[in-house]
């Protein structure tokens, strides 16, 4: 997502209710109304009792760590396959698993930011099932007691596409636990072959599991947004979702109010952001019309197919796996200690302090953006704007600590300039051929008055050519210079009057 | 100074004193190896890197820097031991051909302290057994079934019958390596021991057999059968041996978060002078159904021998023990229905040739990988860990687990010191008869007396004591406090002395006997 959140582009989308844009799979598809219980009346058909879609999320997110959760293989994205694969990661005989530290405080640190509590005593499961990816048979995971519990996460979005209009939801996180990832499995129908890469079996996940707190895509989406911002701002997880590192699926249901929640899909394969809110929505529309039909929602793992925009059941294996889980006999029970439990005579290397990993958080994205506000006196929706671009905060900083601007006047050059700019050319901040210092230059230039404001876009205009110039050649080459000098504009003046007899005589004489 | 008790003690002085070189060592274990094959003791001969092995060792030796008491000393390894470069098939068709790209911890450990590694010994498939009957190579013999004790006493009963049927089994399932230190083909071996697997053909074949307490060993490396309770086991020929082992593989293992944090601080165990200070205790429950008369006796003298030397002697009661054998096959189960997913003939292993689909590939795999016995474990396991099941058995069995555990921790709070028990409820069996049960009856019924040390993860150990009637050796149990290793082996030691077991005399064994091979006194407990 670029500038705008897709969050915010399509904001209002779930209270309008409607998935218009999704092409139906049986004939006509009716526009059935739904409500979200946050926000404001629900609008129904004329007489139909109004539906409450229910919108859960599990969301892995692969640990950002040097090597995997239990072997030190290294971890990379699109590394040659089979090249960082342990003993271990084979599941070879006779293999143990050796915790990594950097996962659990990556966890850790994951669980205090999303306002979790954080188990002082954790233990590992083995989760069973036959798969070509997974060679130990079976997958490590936290499935009885997790490393944090019991948190939430607090996300925005806008009503109506109206940027002025953002309203504070909250998500209750039920779980998060530490995980093993699978490797990659690549089937080649024609020579009916499965070919299997294992660089990323036994990489560490943290899953999350949210609540079903939500009612639409757009809830989804942003709720997503603010959770893979919080673990970029942590390191935690480099959360970048077209690269597999964050993973959403969603469980979604529909019921009408004072109903028990009704039977849930579980939809997967969503691969970005923007595609999570359609993936949601159509899911719910798909759930009502069928309930409307007199049909019944089965229970099923549906895939989100991005090219027809639509959600489809996926080939169920061999009906409800039975997972049997057990415990994980090699691994001793994770313990966490805080301040007060912490063991005198511990070894600090064999032990992880809750109370130490929470000190040195840094600020979460929602702390920023009330400092970003705060301190320069921006509207909170720029805020928003402002953290949403990796790097845009920085650079808007440091173009206010540049220049003269009052920082009020700055963010309208970067919203509007530099990320209209940079969103046309797809580029990131990073990528941006004008420098912060440069556009500190121009706008200084803008301020001084010694151009005018029409004048500065032409400037910017030339400097994003990335020739070199600096924007004070940019104007002396093209002469856009305000006139200073009283006697050189008094001279100019003459020159007009002389060489304009007839019309200034007119004028005198009226 | 005074000789230093032990083998490994009196061929480390041969060995530095030149009466005896490595190689020569080695060359005699290799021609003893091939003179006993009848006894299908081992599975690999690793003769090549052995020799390289030792002439290493020859070198270090002469240029007087030997790496200490195992230097040059040949041993041999259960294998389920991972070793790099050499076979690990756990006798089953599933790992036939497969060469582990690293070394157990254990085996690493022997190798740099100067051990030549004379090969891989046999099991049950999986070490899932108790009679080393069950393995893809066959069953091993015990070599007591050739002794001259054993002829002598053993009426054949018609002329007709000739050894074929009359040998006996070695006990299981480290049968391989019990039968191997027991035969004189190497100097000590290394077992596992999950439910007694260690102890019970230790018992069997007349040699010492130590179980250590969990987690004091690494398993890094060795092929799991139940990661919960299984420890690497040790065999020696005498208590002392057993304890230079253990000092050589104990301690934490980076590579195995199940064992213990602190270094462990190897020890020579002491002779004991002075019972008096001890308490035995007696735990009645180990008088089991079908505890021979015979074993019995043993066990009652052994008190006696530990009450006339001034040990106090108490009955003690283990009252969760009876439910051990059924709480052992549901955690044990489970645990090998888990542990065996991962042989999918995919990434290493026997793949079958079934190629309809990658399910159907798996399940034919599994099905000629698998004997009957590992494929009924890999079943019933898996039907207790279904969701509907697992409350139902696993956690019940996890809880009495607990309460078995408790029960020893209730004993030795009460001042108890040591218990004392029978390894085994009778004498080997004949192979012929062993066979007659199945492998899970004879497990339920042999595992008895060992397993709930596992159960409790305790250390404990198996003396040879005596030889039965039929000239058949027979063992008896020490079982310590957790980590207290040193007063378990000490009390083993003391008990070593008192009985003076006899040293097997067998052909073989004679033709390459050197004086190196024996050090024992024949004499006799019964």
């Amino acid at each position: 997502g670029r500038g705008l959140s897709p969050v915010m582009r399509e904001a209002g989308r779930c209270r309008l209710g409607r998935a218009g844009t999704v092409p139906g799979r049986r004939g006509e598809r009716g526009q059935w109304s739904w409500f979200c219980p946050g926000a404001s009346r629900p609008r129904g058909g004329a007489g139909l009792a109004p539906w409450i879609p229910v919108v859960g999320l599990e969301i892995h997110a692969q640990i950002s760590s040097n090597s995997k959760l239990f072997s030190g293989s290294q971890v990379q994205f699109a590394a040659p396959p089979n090249s960082l694969v342990s003993f271990f990661d084979a599941s070879l005989p006779g293999t143990l698993p050796v915790l990594n530290r950097r996962c659990v405080e990556a966890a850790v640190m994951t669980g205090l930011a999303l306002n979790c509590s954080i188990n002082k005593k954790s233990l590992f499961d083995r989760k069973h099932y036959f798969y070509a990816d997974l060679p130990a048979g079976y997958q490590i995971t936290q499935q009885r007691v997790p490393i944090a519990v019991n948190g939430s996460l607090s996300y925005s979005l806008c009503i109506d596409h109206k940027m002025s209009q953002m309203v504070t939801k909250t998500v209750r996180i039920k779980q998060i636990q530490l995980e093993q990832d699978s490797g990659k499995s690549l089937h080649d129908d024609t020579r009916s072959q499965t070919l299997v890469d294992l660089n990323r079996a036994g990489v560490g996940l943290m899953e999350v599991v949210m609540e079903p707190d939500m009612c639409c895509g757009e809830e989804a989406a942003a709720a997503v947004r603010e959770l893979q911002l919080i673990l970029q701002t942590l390191g935690s997880s480099q959360a970048v979702m077209a690269e597999g590192q964050l993973r959403v699926d969603a469980n979604v249901s529909v019921h009408h109010p004072g109903e028990p929640y009704g039977v849930r899909t579980e939809v997967k394969n969503i691969n970005s952001i923007r595609f999570l809110a359609k993936a949601v929505d159509y899911e719910i529309q798909r759930q009502i019309e069928e309930l409307e039909n007199g049909g019944t929602i089965l229970n099923e793992t549906r895939a989100f197919d991005s090219k027809l925009g639509c959600t489809v059941p996926m080939r169920d294996k061999e009906g409800k796996q039975d997972y049997r889980f057990m415990p994980e006999p090699n691994l001793p029970p994770l313990i966490l200690y805080d301040a007060k439990s912490l063991p005198a005579n511990m070894n600090h290397q064999q032990v992880i302090n809750i109370d130490w990993i929470h000190e040195r958080l840094p600020d979460l994205p929602s702390v920023k953006r009330e400092k970003l506000v705060e301190q320069y006196g921006i509207l909170p929706e720029h805020s928003f704007t402002l953290l949403n671009e990796d790097g845009l905060a920085e650079f808007f900083e440091s173009v206010v600590k540049q220049t003269h601007m009052k920082p009020k006047k700055v963010i309208g050059w970067i919203l509007n300039d530099l990320l209209s700019y940079l969103n046309q050319h797809s580029l990131t901040v990073k990528e941006s051929p004008v420098s912060s210092f440069l556009l500190a230059d121009l706008l200084n230039l803008l301020e001084k008055k010694e151009i005018s404001s029409t004048a500065a876009k032409r400037v910017l205009a030339e400097l994003w050519k990335g020739e070199g110039k600096t924007p004070l050649e940019i104007v002396k080459e093209q002469k856009l210079e305000l006139l200073q000098d009283q006697n050189e504009l008094e001279w100019i003046c003459q020159a007009v009057i002389d060489g304009h007899e007839n019309e200034v005589i007119m004028m005198v004489l009226g | 100074a005074a000789l230093k008790d032990g083998l490994f003690s009196q061929v480390s002085a041969a060995l530095k004193e030149g009466r005896v070189t490595p190689t020569e060592l080695c060359h005699r274990c290799l021609a003893l190896i091939k003179s006993t094959k009848f006894l299908n003791a081992y599975i690999t001969v690793a003769e090549e890197t052995a020799l390289k092995q030792a002439e290493e060792s020859e070198e270090r030796y002469k240029r007087g820097q030997p790496l200490g008491i195992l230097d040059g000393i040949p041993i041999a390894v259960k294998d389920n031991f991972s070793t790099a470069g050499i076979e690990t098939t756990c006798a089953s068709n599933m790992l036939k051909g497969y060469i582990s790209p690293y070394n157990a911890t254990v085996v690493q450990k022997l190798l740099d302290q100067g051990a030549v590694l004379l090969g891989k010994t046999n099991l049950d498939e999986f070490a899932m057994g108790s009679g080393s009957t069950d393995g893809v190579f066959g069953p091993v013999r015990n070599p007591w079934s050739y002794s001259k004790q054993y002829k002598e006493k053993s009426v054949p009963k018609s002329h007709s019958e000739d050894e074929e049927s009359n040998w006996v089994i070695t006990g299981g399932s480290s049968g391989g390596s019990a039968a191997a230190v027991s035969s004189f083909t190497c100097f000590a071996a290394l077992g596992s021991d999950t439910g007694g697997s260690t102890r019970n053909p230790a018992a069997h074949c007349g040699v010492v057999g130590l179980k250590p307490t969990y987690g004091l060993i690494s398993r890094h490396g060795l092929i799991p059968l139940v990661n919960s309770m299984d420890v690497p086991g040790i065999l020696t020929r005498c208590v002392d041996d057993a304890a230079v082992l253990l000092g050589s593989l104990a301690g934490h293992d980076p590579k195995d978060s199940t064992t213990i944090q602190d270094d462990f601080r190897p020890f020579e165990v002491p002779n004991l002078t002075d019972v008096s200070k001890l308490s035995i205790g007696i735990p009645k429950e180990y008088h089991a159904p079908g505890l021979s008369s015979e074993i019995l006796a043993l066990w009652s003298k052994a008190a006696d021998l530990f009450k006339n030397a001034g040990a106090k002697v108490v009955e003690v009661s283990l009252p969760h023990t009876r439910y051990s054998i059924v709480c052992y096959h549901v955690l044990c189960t489970a645990e090998v229905a888990s542990n065996m997913a991962r042989f999918d003939g995919l990434e290493y292993g026997h793949r079958s040739d079934m190629k309809d689909s990658t399910e159907s590939m798996y399940a034919a795999t599994r099905r000629e990988g698998f004997n009957d016995v590992v494929r009924g474990r890999i079943l019933s396991g898996n039907y207790f860990l279904l969701k509907q099941n697992y409350e139902k058995y696993f956690v019940k069995a996890q809880k009495v687990r607990r309460l078995i555990a408790n029960d020893f921790v209730k004993v030795f709070r009460s001042g108890v010191d040591i218990l004392l028990t029978p390894t085994t409820l009778s004498d080997a069996a004949p192979y012929t008869e062993f066979i007659q049960e199945d492998n899970r009856t004879r497990s339920a019924q042999d595992d008895i007396l060992t397993q709930a040390a596992n159960m409790a993860g305790l250390p404990a150990i198996s003396v040879p004591t005596a030889l039965s009637e039929r000239g058949l050796p027979v063992g008896l149990q020490f079982i310590g406090r957790s980590f207290q290793e040193k007063q378990l082996l000490t009390v083993a030691k003391w008990f070593e002395k008192q009985v003076q077991f006899p040293v097997i005399q067998l052909e073989e064994v004679k033709r390459h006997d050197n004086g190196v091979f024996q050090h024992q006194k024949s004499a006799s407990f019964s």
